[in-house]
C-alpha cells in the first residue's frame, strides 16, 4: 500500500534528526538497504495493530523528548559485584576510555563500524537479516531504523564457554539525547555466553540486538534498563536458536516514561529453547510495553514468556505477546504468563496474548492475570510486624481480592549469580511517589491469589476504558 | 499481660454485633483456653485483638501489658508482642517463607529500637528452630504456606512465633485440621515456648488439644461472651457433655 505524504513526512523528520550514515563497506550497503525497507514500512501510529496500547509519538518524532538523568544516590549498580568485561557507550557512542580491553578468551568483540569495513566479515551476514526476517508478519519499523541509522554497536562472535560476562553500560549524558545501537551476536555451537545490560543510554534509545546461537551454546541475556523517569527506548531483540539450543532474557525496568521492549525469537533447530521474563515497576509517568513473538519452527521445541509488572499512580502497562506454532513444530511446549499488580484505580495493564497454532501434538498456554493486592496477606504480612506503606493503598475489591499477581521477578533457575542487585530495594520514586514510600520487591508487593479473574483482564484501546 | 474489658465488636458494614461485653485477664505465664460452640465469637476476639479490618469496637478496651492495643496498627501490636496463630494460614505466593520471616524479624526489632539479625545469624537461628519443628529446608524456601498440607501450615505458624518470640501468643483453632501426630508436633512446639513470662491464649473447639497444651484457666464463650471460667476440669466437662448444659446454665 503506496504511503500518505505524512507518512513520508515523518520518516524523513526521523531520519534528517539523526546525523547523516557514516559506514563504509558492506554495513553501508546494509544500512542503505535498509533505510529503503523503513520507507516503504513508515514509521508507526496507533491504528497499526502492535500499537494500539502504546502511543509511538515520541519516538516517531523528530527530536528526542529531554530526559533529565536520574540521581541514583546510594543506589548499588546494577551487575555490581560480578566480575565481567565491560563496554561503555555514552548516549550511543563507544566510549574506549570507559571500556574495559575487550580481551576475552572464547570471544572475538569488534566496535560495528570496524567489521563493517571488512569485507566477508561473519556479521555480514546476520547484520539486519535477522531483524528483517523477523518483520513478518508484523512490520517493526524502529527496528529498521536502528539497522539503518545505528551510530555505533558491537559484533560478538563466541566460540568457546566466555569465560566471564560481557556486560553493555548505557550511560545517559546529555538531555537530548538520541542514541541509535545496533549490536550482533554469535554464539557457534556449543559455546555459552552472558550478557548483561544496563543504563538509559539516552533521552531517546532505538536499539536492535541480533543474537544467533548455534547448536547447542548458550546465550543468557540480562538487561536493567535505566532509572531515568523520562527516558524512552525501543529495544528488540532479534534472536534465532539452533538446535538444542537455550536462549534467555529477563529485563528489569524501573522508571522510564515511555519503554517498548520487543523479542522476536525463532526456535528453530530441534529441541531449542527460549525463556523471555520481565519484571517491571512503574509509578506515575511510567508506560512499559512488552512485545513477544516466538515462533516455534522445529519440533521439540520449548518456550517460555513470563513478564510481571507493578503498577501505581497511573502507570500503564503493556503485554502483547504470540506463540506460533509452524506445521513442523510437532511436540512444542509453549507457555506465556502476564501478570500485573495494580496498586491503585488509576493504573492499568493492558495485554493481548496470542497463539497461531499450525502443529497437532502441542502444548501450549497462556494467562494473564491483573489485580490488586489481597487484604488478607497484607494483614497477615502486618500481623507479623511487617508495617504498610506510608501511603494507604486503595482497599480491594471483591473481585480483586479473587484476582491477584506475583511479582516477584524471576529470571530463571540459571540467573543465580546475575541477579541486579540493589535495583528492587528502592521505590521507583517517580514523581508521583509518595513521601516516605517503602522499598518495592519487598514483602509487601506480593499478592495472595492467583485465580485468574476475565473482569479482571480486559484489553482496552485505550486508557480510562 | 492481656487484660480485656467489657469488649463490644460489631461488623463494620452490618449491624451485626459479635462481642458483647468479653472480659478477661491472662496473666503473665499463663496459659487460658477459649472454648465455645460456633458462631460464639471465639476467632473474631482474636482478629480484633490482632487489629484485622472490618469489625467496629463499640465499647470497651483491651490493654496487652498496660499498653492500649486497640489503637495500635497490626504490625505495632505485633512489634509491642502480640502474636496471632491463624486458624487458616494465608498462602502468599511470591514470598519466600525465609525471606518472609527475615523481613517479619527484622521489622519487628526495627520497631523495638534493636538491632536487627543479620543473614548469617537470621539462618543460624532459622534452621534451629525449623529442625525442631521438623520444618526442612525444603518448606523454608517455597512460597509463604503455597501448597503446604495443613500440617505444614500450622507448623509454620509455631515456626514463626518461635522466631518472632512474642509475649501474649494467641492460638486461633490451631488444632483444626490436624491429625494426631501433628497435633502432637504443634503441641510441643507451642509447650517449648512457654514459661518466661510468656503468655497463651488458645482458642478451640475440643478438649484434646487441652491434653497437650495444658492450659491455667477455661473459659467458655458464647453468644459474644465469657460465660463461665474455670480450670482445666472445664474442658473435660464440655468434652463430656457437650456445650448444651453450659449454655442452659450459663454462670
Amino acid at each position: 500500500m503506496a504511503l500518505m505524504q505524512g507518512q513520508k513526512d515523518a520518516v524523513a523528520a526521523r531520519l534528517a534528526g539523526l546525523p547523516a550514515p557514516a559506514a563504509s563497506g558492506w554495513l553501508a550497503d546494509a544500512q542503505a538497504k535498509a533505510e529503503v525497507l523503513l520507507l516503504a514500512q513508515a514509521l508507526p501510529t496507533r491504528r497499526d495493530e502492535y500499537w494500539r496500547y502504546t502511543d509511538p509519538a515520541s519516538l516517531v518524532a523528530a527530536e528526542a523528548p529531554p530526559a533529565k538523568r536520574f540521581d541514583p544516590g546510594d543506589e548499588v549498580p546494577a551487575f555490581d559485584g560480578i566480575d565481567r568485561l565491560k563496554l561503555v557507550f555514552v548516549d550511543g557512542v563507544f566510549d574506549p576510555e570507559a571500556s574495559d580491553d575487550p580481551t576475552l578468551a572464547g570471544v572475538v568483540i569488534e566496535r560495528l563500524a570496524d567489521a563493517g569495513r571488512v569485507a566477508g566479515h561473519w556479521a555480514q551476514s546476520l547484520y539486519g537479516v535477522l531483524a528483517a526476517r523477523g518483520q513478518t508478519p508484523v512490520a517493526r519499523p524502529f527496528a529498521t531504523l536502528a539497522t539503518s541509522r545505528a551510530r555505533d554497536g558491537v559484533v560478538i562472535r563466541v566460540t568457546a564457554k566466555a569465560a566471564r560476562p560481557v556486560a553493555l553500560v548505557y550511560v545517559h549524558a546529555a538531555d537530548t539525547s538520541d542514541a541509535v545501537l545496533h549490536h550482533v551476536v554469535k554464539l557457534e555451537a556449543g559455546a555459552e555466553l552472558t550478557l548483561l545490560e544496563s543504563g538509559p543510554g539516552a533521552a531517546r534509545l532505538t536499539k536492535v540486538m541480533e543474537v544467533e546461537v548455534g547448536e547447542g551454546a548458550a546465550f543468557h541475556h540480562i538487561r536493567v534498563q535505566g532509572r531515568d523517569h523520562d527516558r524512552r527506548a525501543a529495544t528488540h531483540v532479534f534472536a534465532h536458536v539452533g538446535a538444542g539450543a537455550l536462549f534467555k532474557s529477563f529485563t528489569l525496568t524501573a522508571n522510564g516514561r515511555l519503554t517498548r521492549n520487543e523479542a522476536v525469537v525463532d526456535l528453530a533447530g530441534a529441541g531449542a529453547r527460549a525463556h523471555l521474563a520481565g519484571a517491571a515497576v512503574g509509578d506515575g509517568a511510567f508506560h512499559h510495553d512488552d512485545t513477544v513473538f516466538i515462533t516455534h519452527s522445529a519440533p521439540g521445541c520449548e518456550s517460555r514468556q513470563v513478564f510481571k509488572k507493578v503498577l501505581m499512580n497511573g502507570a500503564v502497562g503493556v503485554f502483547q505477546g504470540k506463540i506460533l506454532v509452524k506445521p513442523a513444530a510437532q511436540k512444542t511446549d509453549g507457555y506465556q504468563i502476564s501478570q500485573s499488580l495494580l496498586l491503585d484505580g488509576d493504573s492499568q495493564f493492558l495485554a493481548k496474548p496470542e497463539l497461531e497454532i499450525y502443529a497437532d501434538d502441542v502444548k501450549c498456554s497462556h494467562g494473564s492475570t491483573s489485580g490488586a493486592i489481597d487484604e488478607t496477606a497484607l494483614f497477615y504480612l502486618q500481623s507479623r510486624g511487617v508495617p504498610r506503606p506510608t501511603k494507604p493503598w486503595p482497599k480491594t475489591s471483591a473481585a480483586g481480592r479473587r484476582a491477584g499477581c506475583n511479582a516477584m521477578p524471576r529470571g530463571g533457575e540459571d540467573d543465580r549469580h546475575h541477579r541486579p542487585s540493589g535495583q528492587l530495594e528502592k521505590p521507583p520514586a517517580g514523581p508521583a511517589s509518595p513521601p516516605g514510600a517503602r522499598g518495592l520487591g519487598t514483602l509487601c508487593l506480593h499478592p495472595a491469589s492467583r485465580v485468574p479473574d476475565p473482569d479482571l483482564h480486559r484489553p482496552m484501546a485505550g486508557r480510562g476504558t | 499481660m492481656l487484660t480485656i474489658s467489657n469488649l463490644h465488636v460489631k461488623l463494620e458494614d452490618e449491624d451485626k454485633v459479635i462481642l458483647r461485653g468479653v472480659n478477661l485477664t491472662v496473666g503473665a505465664g499463663e496459659v487460658h483456653a477459649i472454648m465455645g460452640p460456633n458462631g460464639s465469637g471465639k476467632s473474631t476476639l482474636s482478629y480484633v485483638l490482632a487489629g484485622r479490618e472490618g469489625y467496629a469496637v463499640t465499647e470497651g478496651s483491651a490493654t496487652l501489658e498496660g499498653e492500649e492495643l486497640l489503637a495500635m496498627e497490626p504490625e505495632a501490636r505485633a512489634a509491642a508482642g502480640l502474636f496471632l496463630a491463624f486458624q487458616y494460614p494465608v498462602e502468599i505466593p511470591g514470598v519466600g517463607n525465609m525471606t518472609f520471616l527475615r523481613t517479619a524479624v527484622n521489622a519487628q526489632k526495627k520497631s523495638r529500637g534493636e538491632p536487627e539479625l543479620s543473614a548469617a545469624e537470621f539462618l543460624k537461628l532459622v534452621r534451629e528452630k525449623a529442625k525442631t519443628l521438623k520444618i526442612d529446608a525444603d518448606m523454608l524456601k517455597r512460597p509463604v504456606n503455597v501448597g503446604f498440607s495443613g500440617g505444614e501450615k500450622k507448623r509454620n505458624e509455631i515456626l514463626q512465633m518461635a522466631m518472632l518470640e512474642p509475649r501474649m501468643c494467641i492460638l486461633d483453632e490451631t488444632d483444626s485440621g490436624l491429625d494426631v501426630d501433628a497435633m502432637k508436633l504443634v503441641a510441643e512446639g507451642v509447650n517449648a515456648l512457654r514459661g518466661a513470662g510468656r503468655s497463651f491464649l488458645v482458642i478451640t473447639h475440643y478438649q484434646r488439644l487441652l491434653d497437650h497444651i495444658k492450659p491455667d484457666v477455661v473459659h467458655i464463650m458464647a453468644a459474644g461472651q465469657i460465660i463461665r471460667t474455670g480450670g482445666p476440669e472445664l474442658a473435660l466437662e464440655v468434652e463430656a457433655n457437650g456445650y448444651a448444659d453450659i449454655l442452659a446454665g450459663g454462670n
